[in-house]
């Protein structure tokens, strides 16, 4: 009855070959994905700096935006220190926190905007969306909104530059996991795991976040929570964040068709939706066609489970999925 | 093993001197957990992380209740509950069986009266999920009682030191078939303080806009209590998961810092205190975060699935779904031992 159990070793990186896999999503997405965010965010920065008018900074935030998306899904290593992700992409907000405190630096002391006085005010007032609300207000700013949309810019620029600069480390943290001194993967398959967890999460954050709150229920549905409605780009976010889930899960494991085919079917239904801020929810027949998307993104992950976590030989956490 | 076996049979044979838990290897912890497929398991775990027995479980476990003497473990099944073994740590084997009486359901925790000769369980009717502590004979085991837990969907208890009860009332009513959560929208979960003969002595409630905080966790630490939560409400409100209960007063709620506001994912799946400070965990955001016994944040340490937590003699000791058991300062974690159990929410301390 009584069985006295043994250290359980780490296994070497050839024992797994899905495990080369690890090193393409990492090098072939992430280390990408990051860069790119860093660049855009700091020509967003040096717009803002050149002409701050909401006409000529929005496509340098549109570009900055698009960029953040491609690796907005994935939560670990430098995007999770110091509050980064949340002041990114803070969202949703249903208290509106964000807007309460851009009014205060909006009529504040302007010493607030200054980088590192900038860098400790509310994850809520700034990064995207705090800029989203400068460049699209629904009502007129109180005072003058340029030093808070250049502090803004700035600031995001400096955090994506961080993110950057910071992932080779973590990267590598990844790619040794089950090394010895690698105290964060015990095993090549954890790192697996995470990165697997990641991509199944992305998908479910779309189904429960993106779509979820502007479907609310059939009865009840809500429009005017739709992911950056006031810039018509509530869509196109859903679209890219699913792409770039693909690309993702794809260099995790290259040999799972469903998935492969529920991710595209997925994509194709939500770039043919013709809704860009979702604002048809709010009628029968456009609710349904945002469901029919949800519906369709939820499969995408059910396949996910189904089929590419077996083939790497991970699952989604015991306790983790527990709720107790 | 063979020499184990021998020594056991001497046991038996001898006029049997009274069994401790160093016999039983000296355990400083408890842990269910799960093997492969379809085993569960509980183990004993050294104080410095390793495994030193593990006993056979039927379905899948959640917390353990250690006897205050004898090397004697109640392991509690995940509710809605329909057993609990009462395990001899020494021989692996299992010595009582408890089932609930009928319409009653283990809810995964309980705790021993001080002098050892009470169980107490925390248990539901299943229908309506209003709360039970059951009473139970430690010596035979036999349900001799019941009290009322103050609420609905009780979760965690703890004894003080004086014989007092606190217990953790979640609020949330349950499907008695399943874990459908019934009353999400108008929950109200509780602390209520019992006397060392079940009378309700005090009750403390959350602000009505927190009342979608399940309180289901507790930990002593001198005389306050603090709890740990999980929230139903609304994901994208940052709500605190840590609590501090001083009871006679209103409870004060501890929030993590502003970029940790979602780290936990509005879910701690367990507490711990010791050395002037807290630990909880967030299987569901792959942290535990430390905090002070005043409630002021001091760390935050990331691991994916991590959730059972006790105390150790330098921070705190943390087990996590991955099969591997840490050591947790502020400093950081520190990896003692990893193996093939997937560790369960617990990881409880003994002693």
């Amino acid at each position: 009855m009584i069985r006295f159990t043994a250290l359980a070793l780490g296994f070497g990186l050839t024992a797994f070959p899905a495990l080369a896999d690890l090193k393409q999503a990492v090098e072939g997405q992430l280390t990408p994905g990051y860069a790119a965010f860093a660049k855009a965010s700091a020509d967003l920065a040096a717009v803002a700096q050149m002409d701050c008018t909401p006409e000529a900074v929005r496509p340098a935030w549109n570009a900055a935006y698009d960029a953040w998306l491609s690796v907005s899904f994935y939560h670990l290593g430098p995007v999770e220190e110091d509050g980064r992700a949340l002041a990114i992409h803070f969202w949703p907000d249903p208290k509106g926190l964000g807007a309460k405190a851009q009014r205060a630096l909006l009529t504040g002391d302007a010493a607030a905007l200054e980088p590192a006085a900038f860098a400790d005010q509310s994850v809520a007032a700034r990064g995207l969306m705090g800029l989203e609300r400068l460049l699209y207000p629904e009502a007129p700013l109180e005072g003058d909104a340029c030093p808070l949309i250049r502090a803004t810019a700035t600031d995001l620029a400096r955090m994506a530059a961080e993110v950057n600069a910071a992932w080779p480390g973590y990267a590598a943290t990844l790619m040794t996991a089950g090394e010895p001194g690698n105290a964060a993967f015990l095993t090549p398959q954890e790192a697996l795991q995470a990165l697997f967890t990641q991509g199944a999460s992305g998908l479910e954050a779309i189904v429960d976040q993106q779509l979820g709150r502007p479907l609310g229920s059939f009865d009840k549905p809500h429009p005017e929570r739709a992911e950056s409605r006031v810039s018509g780009r509530s869509q196109r976010n859903v679209v890219l964040m699913l792409q770039a889930l693909r690309g993702f899960a794809a260099a995790l494991d290259d040999k799972s068709p469903l998935t492969m085919v529920a991710m595209d079917r997925a994509i194709g239904l939500a770039e043919k939706l013709d809704d860009p801020a979702f604002a048809s929810v709010g009628e029968p027949q456009g609710h349904l066609r945002v469901e029919i998307v949800q519906q369709a993104v939820k499969a995408a992950r059910d396949a996910m489970i189904a089929e590419m976590a077996p083939a790497l030989g991970v699952d989604l956490g015991f306790n983790s999925q527990d709720g107790d | 093993m063979a020499t184990r076996r021998a020594f056991l049979a001497g046991l038996a044979c001898a006029s049997l001197p009274r069994l401790s838990w160093a016999d039983a290897g000296s355990p400083a912890y408890l842990a269910a957990g799960k093997l492969g497929e379809d085993s569960f398991v509980l183990h004993g775990i050294s104080a410095v992380g390793q495994s030193l027995f593990q006993i056979d479980l039927p379905a899948r476990g959640h917390a353990a209740a250690a006897h205050p003497e004898r090397p004697e473990a109640v392991a509690f099944a995940r509710r809605p509950g329909t057993f609990a073994l009462v395990l001899n740590c020494v021989t692996g084997l299992v010595s009582h069986r408890l089932t609930p009486p009928e319409g009653r359901q283990f809810n995964g925790h309980g705790a021993f009266s001080a002098d050892g000769s009470v169980l107490m369980t925390s248990e539901v009717i299943a229908e309506g999920s209003e709360g039970r502590m059951g009473l139970w004979d430690a010596t035979s085991y036999t349900r001799i009682g019941e009290w009322a837990s103050g609420g609905i969907g009780p979760h965690d208890i703890k004894r003080l030191a004086d014989g007092r009860l606190v217990v953790a009332n979640g609020g949330i009513r349950t499907d008695p078939g399943d874990r459908t959560k019934l009353n999400i929208d108008t929950m109200r979960p509780n602390l209520t303080l019992l006397s060392a003969r079940g009378e309700i002595l005090d009750q403390a409630e959350l602000d009505a806009e927190l009342r979608q905080n399940s309180i289901r966790h507790l930990a002593l630490l001198g005389d306050d209590v603090a709890f740990a939560m999980q929230w139903e409400g609304d994901e994208a409100e940052p709500v605190p998961q840590l609590g501090l209960w001083r009871p006679g007063t209103t409870p004060r709620l501890c929030p993590p810092t502003e970029a940790d506001a979602f780290a936990m994912q509005g879910y701690a799946g367990s507490i711990a205190a010791a050395g002037g400070q807290i630990a909880i965990t967030s299987p569901v955001g792959g942290v535990l975060m430390m905090f002070s016994d005043q409630g002021a944040p001091l760390a935050t340490l990331r691991r994916a699935d991590v959730c059972g937590v006790a105390r150790a003699e330098a921070g705190f000791v943390a087990t996590d779904g991955q099969g591997a058991v840490w050591s947790c300062t502020t400093a950081g974690l520190q990896p003692l031992s990893h193996q093939a159990t997937a560790w369960d929410n617990h990881l409880i301390a003994l002693g």
